[in-house]
């Protein structure tokens, strides 16, 4: 089983969770170790309860893990929630003169800091937390200057006389804890690598960059909105233009236009925003102009949960707009993922000039991991198809002077792909329509319809299907193929279900496990083939309808044997699926629903 | 500020601003003077086709591109503005024309309608405002008149309608004019200062509909319509003065220029992304000294 190391850090909100996080994020990564860190919180600016885990190892950390090793109350609500799930070899750190002791299990370290004698609490409201950090590092075996030099850049702006105080707060924690805490069995490793930290949002915006995206807007919406808050912050050196719109509608439809214009444009949104866009994604299909449009599922319906994760938008990413049109949808597997997979949705896009969907969700947009920055490749293929701009930077087939007005910009091809003329082309003159079109883009539409045009111009857009399936690849299996139980999953559950195929591996079960990342095309005749030789399916999936199944079976008439679903809003832990997995191989269920039992 | 429009090297005629089709506007519709006064305004501006880009969303006024020899695009209902302002940021060397109907713009594309006046993009929008659905056959639009029966609200109308010139005065629309498709050369010259305004120029036109709307008819119009560049008193640059005309209805209807501003820089030209040419032009690869200060950020 993996090495790991798991911090649990909680409080209210506006209580200063955020900061150790940080500040021991930066720590583990500058010690060359992996982490992920998950944020459990609500909709709410100030009060209500947050619990940040970081897990950290010197393997890939996937997830958050199943167990805390060291968790640090900031306030008596986060004592009394979680104060019971630390087990024998954990530690609490709190503060002894605001928060009580609760019942916990044995072998458990209670770490008391007295915290109003080892600081000065009226000049430092948070020095509980400063304190917590340096003791706990001290119990992680590691040196204090790494703290100090961390604490140093953090305070820098705000003077030497502040950035004295708090590594004087720090080193009092550290020393009070080497004096009265024992120090955690195996401490904590240190290797030459160095990794980046960041969550989806900022991959996915980073990717956009990598792409050579130059127009970015959205309306706010958790949990998408950290795309924005990327993309503005750092618009002026990459050369984006950012802008906030007034809803999700406007959105979609600028993205289109800019993207009309011959740049690459991209949005992103959560399932509300995305359900305003939907009658926008049929304009791309339909005018054939590509966008990469991003949904961060959240718990829905409606406005659901909107600060908790959820794979509940399949279908509406599916079913998007009416009628029948060439669509891409992709779903990342993991946070590095969410970089590498923007620049290739948009190769497809513009390749196949349709919508390219990106199906992310809170758990990877929220969510940070270690990632190596090698794996952040800003120089990706780009490929923007049969595209004709005015300076002559397209690949397309036709040149700007090329045409003495027989320029066709919906030519039925055999791949169904036209060249695509962008406004400014001289010779290229030609009106797109969302109405039904013919070849040249005069509507088949109002004055007259055609039946045989209309047939010829559907059939031309949906031949891009053919080519965009043998642009992507089919999905594989990891794991020996004639394991015990084969688990599927899509998207965000990758990292969960690899570490759950490694338990059950070490308890005697062997796993293997299919992850799907492109939905659309989905390489049904691939997965069949897969799939005959598994002795147990199940489907492990972050919703209530088990939307992957129903669409994979729809697809491909594949039933499994079995279901593990989750919809309560929090991610899965490995021993949910683990747990679960054993049940089903007993013949107990055929569906289970692992109760979360953090209760944040 | 300057205008960013470009001219064209020869001699345009109105043959070069023909599209592929003939309109299907009922005979009499006033979107053919609108269209034609269009024509002439970019044949009199001498615009090269091919830099021009007319947007529209749905409706009988919005099939408008396809009748133009321009780069057109015919969006989705109420979106045209959306749509064109992405595209005018992308391309700003482009000029934007975005025409449609009073349903399209003041109904069901009202937002797009505040917000783009507010951030003032660089293009001429056209309303041809006939004060009624065609397209759906006749139904009530958000500038029938109060008592105006309609299929869909037989026994007469009783909201009250917007105002489109005090709104994109109040939205902060820096020029803003009312046409009349009877009135040709007028129109016309409205529409070339509409496109060499540089901002957001806004322009209301009575289109009268003479399938649906037995209301406002021409007949209705001329005796009412009188000109604010007939009336001395008027200055354009006084907001105040604008609101004021733009609240006459009755015997007495002010056509023309209402309010023009251009102290107020457009969208495109507050945007330092910009300052190095238009985004169609930029490297899209990031400098790898910038994408290598974007990942240290994160260790």
């Amino acid at each position: 089983m993996k090495q790991t190391f798991a911090i649990g850090i909680g409080g209210a909100a506006g209580q200063g969770v955020a900061t150790p996080g940080d500040i021991f994020a930066k720590i583990f990564s500058r010690r060359g170790l992996h982490l992920n860190a998950y944020n459990a919180y609500q909709s709410i600016i100030r009060g209500g309860h947050t619990l940040l885990t970081i897990r950290t190892g010197t393997e890939k950390v996937t997830n958050m893990g199943d167990r805390i090793d060291l968790l640090i109350p900031l306030n008596q609500d986060t004592m009394d929630r979680h104060l019971q799930l630390l087990t024998a070899g954990a530690a609490c750190i709190y503060n002894a003169d605001t928060i009580k002791l609760g019942p916990a299990a044995d072998g458990v370290q209670l770490c008391p800091l007295p915290v109003s004698e080892l600081a000065d609490i009226s000049r430092n409201k948070v020095a509980q937390n400063t304190l917590a950090m340096g003791a706990g590092l001290r119990m992680m075996g590691i040196g204090f200057q790494s703290l100090e030099e961390v604490l140093r850049e953090q305070f820098k702006k705000k003077g030497e006389a502040v950035v004295a105080e708090n590594i004087g707060v720090a080193r009092a924690g550290y020393d009070y804890a080497a004096a009265h805490f024992s120090d955690f069995p195996n401490p904590l490793p240190k290797t030459e690598n160095r990794y980046a930290i960041l969550s989806g949002n900022v991959a996915m915006a980073m990717g956009g960059a990598a792409a050579g995206v130059k127009f970015y807007c959205a309306y706010p919406m958790s949990p998408s909105t950290g795309v924005l808050h990327w993309m503005a912050a750092h618009a002026r050196k990459a050369g984006i233009m950012v802008r906030q719109v007034e809803d999700e509608i406007g959105v979609i439809n600028m993205t289109i236009g800019a993207a009309h214009a011959g740049v690459r444009a991209m949005c992103a949104t959560s399932g509300g925003g995305f359900a305003l866009m939907s009658e926008g994604l049929g304009m791309s299909a339909m005018i054939e102009t590509p966008v990469v449009v991003i949904n961060c599922q959240r718990a829905g319906p409606s406005t659901g949960v909107p600060t908790k994760t959820e794979q509940g938008d399949l279908w509406q990413m599916l079913g998007a707009a009416f009628g029948d049109y060439p669509r891409v949808i992709a779903a990342p597997l993991d946070i590095g993922d969410c970089f590498k997979l923007i620049p290739e949705i948009f190769n497809l896009a513009d390749r196949f000039q349709c919508p390219g969907l990106v199906l992310c969700d809170l758990l990877l947009s929220e969510g940070r991991l270690s990632v190596h920055p090698k794996d952040l490749d800003f120089s990706p293929p780009i490929d923007r198809g049969e595209l004709i701009m005015t300076n002559g930077n397209g690949n397309g087939a036709h040149s700007a002077a090329a045409t003495n007005g027989d320029y066709k910009r919906y030519k039925i091809t055999d791949s169904g792909i036209s060249p695509r003329a962008v406004p400014g082309v001289p010779g290229h003159i030609h009106t797109v329509a969302t109405d039904e079109h013919m070849e040249d883009g005069v509507l088949i539409s109002d004055e007259f319809t055609n039946p045989v045009k209309r047939r010829a111009m559907m059939e031309k857009r949906m031949r891009k299907v053919t080519g965009i399936e043998a642009a992507v690849p089919p999905p594989t299996l990891s794991g020996p193929r004639d394991a015990h139980v084969t688990l599927i999953g899509w998207g965000s559950t990758n990292g969960v279900i690899e570490e759950a195929c490694e338990i059950l591996n070490d308890d005697g079960i062997s796993a293997n496990h299919l992850q799907i990342r492109w939905l659309v095309p989905l390489h049904g005749e691939a997965i069949l083939e897969i799939l005959k030789d598994s002795r147990h399916t199940i489907i492990v999936e972050n919703n209530y309808s088990g939307q992957f199944a129903r669409y994979l079976r729809s697809e491909t008439s594949f039933v499994p044997d079995g279901h593990i679903r989750k919809y309560d809003g929090e991610p899965f832990m490995p021993h949910h699926i683990v747990e679960a997995v054993k049940e089903q191989l007993a013949g107990q269920t055929k569906l289970s629903v692992p109760m979360h039992e953090i209760m944040v | 500020m300057a205008t960013s429009v470009q001219r064209a090297s020869q001699q345009l005629t109105m043959a070069d601003l023909k599209g592929k089709v003939d309109p299907d506007w009922c005979p009499g519709c006033g979107d053919f003077g609108v269209l034609a006064a269009v024509q002439k305004a970019l044949v009199e501006l001498r615009i090269p086709t091919h830099n021009v880009v007319t947007i529209s969303g749905i409706g009988c006024s919005s099939n408008f591109p396809g009748y133009m020899n321009t780069y057109g695009m015919h969006t989705l209902h109420g979106r045209a503005l959306a749509v064109a302002t992405g595209l005018k940021l992308a391309n700003h060397e482009l000029t934007v024309l975005v025409t449609g109907g009073d349903g399209d713009g003041f109904g069901i594309g009202g937002n797009h309608f505040v917000h783009s006046m507010r951030r003032n993009v660089d293009l001429l929008y056209i309303v041809m405002d006939n004060q009624i659905y065609g397209l759906t056959t006749g139904q009530t639009s958000p500038t029938s008149r109060v008592g105006m029966k309609t299929k869909s609200m037989p026994f007469g109308n009783i909201e009250a309608p917007v105002n489109p010139i005090s709104l994109a005065l109040a939205a902060g629309a820096t020029f803003v004019a009312r046409g009349f498709s009877g009135e040709q050369k007028h129109l016309t010259e409205l529409i070339k200062q509409g496109i060499e305004h540089p901002g957001f120029s806004f322009l209301d036109v009575f289109s009268p509909c003479v399938t649906y709307n037995h209301d406002n008819t021409y007949q209705w119009f001329r005796p009412r319509v009188k000109k604010l560049e007939d009336d001395s008193g008027h200055d354009p640059a006084n907001w105040m003065a604008a609101m004021e005309k733009s609240l006459l209805w009755g015997e007495e209807i002010p056509i023309g220029k209402f309010f023009e501003r251009t102290d107020v820089s457009t969208l495109h030209g507050a945007e330092p992304v910009l300052n190095e040419g238009p985004l169609i032009h930029l490297d899209p690869r990031v400098p790898p000294d910038v994408a290598r200060s974007f990942i240290e950020e994160l260790m």
